[in-house]
């Protein structure tokens, strides 16, 4: 297998905050791999690198074997690499269908002067849009009768979904999650570990998600990496990784509170 | 929410079938018998206006609705217009500032960029016909404020027609130029910067009859040319049928009164479809999505610089072709027009009307200039009347006479709109006619979505892929 998605020593800082140091990463084609880490690690901060909408103070971010350092964040869409947002970013007043439009703005032919003029080509682009749209949505798990609902009406768990079906709308050939089953309960977040498998298994997309939920880590995940005060401190299978002593202490060394949740979530 | 719109709903129904066509057309005639006896009745103006707003809302097909419109605005109104020619030139102002806020709705409602100078685009197309359509390009080394008239002018007046698509391109190149260096500005900074451009462009208009005499300054430029109205239009044997018909003397300015108020009515028109159409487009979409959550939107693919100088660029070509309308409507042109106050009161027509709805600004529009030219002037003027006689206020027992001239309405336009605006935002900040429910009244025939659908965990549909 071939890397899909490579960094190499990608460092950030914010100010006198290094909030991901060093770091080193590695996905490979077809494959779901999982980025875990306690809070504050750094993980979003590496996805917004990736996705550029952060620039990289040090090292190299290659796509496909491409380095897309410095692209804009639509062009590194454009290019197949797409994700969805830690506390969820729906265009709230769009409508779902809406919102799955513009998740497809890369794919869409149509023009401006197209949509003036109302011509053949418009309407066909349009069309195609819409029913790709309304399968995207059926993929996703959700009637075809909330397309015409506003994004804000729905339930958290539906957000999520539109969220994906969204950002499939871009045919991302790598999707990111982040966090995708916060706030789930856990027979809503064993359905959406079914829709992740079928991301990969039926349309072929290398998927990485950041993940809380060790059950979701361990359970759907074939590589985990442990990102922790902006450093990679593991990597490996599920297996690895939980018998890592570094991880261990990683996450029993923060504070009580940190610490029941983290075992919290681990629980099935 | 449905025990609120149910007495509305309960009216519009009224308006179902052939039957409702018929209580419009009822309505409509009404009105124009009205107007004919008497022409100058502020309230009857204002009956007409609303049968336009009545066809807007009653539950008629779109067909039927066109046919009603032109009706009323290709026929009624130009016939009223003959017994009296401020009915078009009501019309006429309507429709460029319902332009105008269109063209700020696109940048504003749709995009989300609160733009402050958007008045400058107007003044861009305005000066350019100004310039090129008057004798200004020989008064260049004459001293600001002269008024020499030359027997002939630089170009011929059918250049009218050229101009308006220069004035487009104008008035988008200008737009673009302003969107550069704003690209990266938000909110507060963003206002503050378009207003410095508005303000900018309105000192130039002031200043630059030096060294160069290109503005003429402060006294604005006149005489601007009218373009070339077709022959038969003007021949003595029409002219003289339409004063037959009038029972007054129709001349060749009641002849431009009609020209004007049809094209602006055009322009007007056109814009209002190609708003329309791009709002259900990709770019519509596009600047929604940036207006709603820019980094969502860029992650999304959409491109935030293109995206944002289009919306600058489209809403300044609308208002650019109705500045070349406007300089020749007026054969005259000078700095005042485009003052701050007038880019925030066709501001005001779009938060009044329904930021971001189509419909809602047109309202708005039609509001505000109606309160602006017609309904403070007319109350004013009543004011003075009332102030001639001996009469004494009900209630008060104060004659007339003796209301203070700091009363009277005209000189509270602003005060009017500021009130009004604080009502709005208190009742009904969405706006007179809000773009979301203008959305879902689009989806009131489709099958009902049911909130009650909810998923279980376990209902997730195993379909076949999307590719
Ligand atoms: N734009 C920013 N400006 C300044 N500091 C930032 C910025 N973005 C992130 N940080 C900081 O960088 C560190 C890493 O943040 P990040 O959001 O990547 O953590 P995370 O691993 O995703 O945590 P969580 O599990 O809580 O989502 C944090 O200390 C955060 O405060
Ligand atoms: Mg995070």
């Amino acid at each position: 297998m071939s890397a899909m998605l490579e960094l190499e020593k990608v460092t950030k800082r914010f100010g006198g905050l290094v909030a991901v140091n060093a770091v080193d990463l590695r996905f490979e084609k077809g494959s779901i791999s999982s980025v875990i880490g306690p809070n504050g690690a750094g993980k979003t901060t590496i996805f917004n690198i990736i996705t550029g909408i952060y620039r990289p103070d040090e090292g190299n971010v290659r796509f496909e074997g491409r380095s897309i350092v410095g692209k804009r964040p639509d062009q590194i869409t454009e290019l197949g690499l797409c994700r969805t947002f830690q506390n969820i970013r729906l265009f709230n007043n769009m409508t779902v269908l809406e919102n799955i439009l513009v998740g497809a703005h890369t794919r869409t032919p149509s023009t401006a002067w197209g949509a003036v003029l109302r011509t053949r080509h418009f309407k066909e682009a349009e069309e195609a849009a819409r029913q790709e749209a309304l399968q995207l949505l059926r993929f996703v798990g959700l009637p075809r009768g909330l397309g015409d609902q506003l994004a804000r009406n729905l339930p958290y768990g539906q957000q999520r979904r539109v969220e994906i079906a969204r950002a499939l709308a871009s045919k991302p050939r790598l999707l990111l999650l982040d966090e995708p089953t916060a706030g789930m309960n856990p027979q809503e977040t064993e359905s959406a570990m079914r829709l992740f498998r079928r991301l990969r298994d039926e349309l072929g997309i290398t998927v990485v998600l950041i993940e809380h939920d060790m059950k979701v880590v361990m359970g759907i995940s074939e590589r985990v990496s442990v990102i922790d005060y902006g450093q990679k401190i593991a990597e490996g299978t599920p297996e690895e990784v939980r018998k890592d002593q570094r991880v261990i202490e990683a996450y029993l060394g923060r504070s009580a509170m940190v610490e029941t949740a983290a075992v919290e979530r681990s629980r099935p | 929410m449905s025990t609120q719109i149910a007495p509305t709903h309960r009216f519009r129904q009224l308006f179902r079938g052939p039957l409702g066509v018929l209580l419009t057309l009822a309505y409509i005639g009404a009105i124009t018998a009205l107007l004919i006896l008497e022409p100058r009745s502020l309230l009857w103006r204002l009956l007409l206006f609303t049968a336009l707003a009545l066809i807007y809302f009653i539950p008629q097909r779109p067909a039927v609705k066109v046919i009603l419109s032109v009706l009323l605005l290709a026929i009624v109104v130009p016939t009223v217009g003959l017994r009296n020619p401020f009915l078009l030139e009501i019309g006429f102002q309507v429709a460029v500032f319902a332009t105008l806020a269109l063209g700020l709705n696109v940048v504003v409602g749709f995009a989300g960029l609160l733009d402050l100078g958007y008045i400058a685009f107007f003044a861009v197309g305005a000066y350019l016909w100004a310039f090129f359509g008057s004798q200004q390009l020989w008064h260049l080394n004459d001293p600001p404020g002269t008024f020499s008239i030359y027997p002939t002018f630089p170009l011929a007046a059918w250049w009218f027609w050229i101009f308006i698509p220069l004035a487009i391109l104008a008035a988008t190149a200008t737009g673009i130029l302003l969107g550069f260096p704003v690209l990266r500005l938000r909110g507060d900074y963003l206002a503050i910067v378009t207003l410095g451009f508005g303000e900018v462009i309105r000192v130039l208009a002031n200043n630059l009859d030096k060294p160069i005499n290109l503005t003429n300054g402060p006294q604005g430029i006149t005489p601007i040319q009218r373009p070339p109205l077709p022959p038969f239009l003007t021949s003595p044997e029409v002219l003289a049928t339409l004063s037959g018909w009038a029972g007054r003397p129709i001349g060749l300015n009641d002849v431009y009164g009609f020209f004007f108020y049809f094209m602006g009515l055009i322009v007007l028109i056109v814009t209002i479809i190609i708003a329309r159409r791009l709002e259900h487009s990709k770019l519509g979409r596009s600047w929604t999505a940036i207006r709603e959550d820019d980094v969502a939107a860029v992650a999304m693919g959409v491109p935030l610089r293109r995206t944002k100088l289009t919306a600058f660029a489209i809403g300044a070509a609308f208002s650019g072709a109705m500045g070349v309308l406007y300089a020749s409507n007026r054969t005259f042109v000078s700095p005042e027009t485009f003052s701050l106050t007038a880019s925030i009161s066709i501001l005001v027509m779009v938060i009044l009307g329904g930021l971001g709805s189509i419909p809602g600004v047109v309202l708005g529009a039609a509001v505000v200039t109606l309160l602006n030219i017609d309904i403070l002037q007319t109350l004013s003027l009543l004011l003075s009347s009332l102030r001639q006689g001996n009469e004494v206020i009900p209630l008060l027992g104060v004659p007339w006479k003796n209301l203070p001239t700091q009363l009277d309405p005209a000189r509270y336009q602003r005060f009017v709109f500021g009130l009004l605006l604080i009502f709005m935002m208190i009742f009904r900040p969405e706006g007179m006619v809000p773009a979301e429910r203008a959305r879902l009244e689009l989806h009131e025939s489709e099958e009902e979505f049911s909130p009650e659908v909810k998923l279980e965990g376990d209902a997730m549909p195993e379909e076949q892929p999307v590719d």
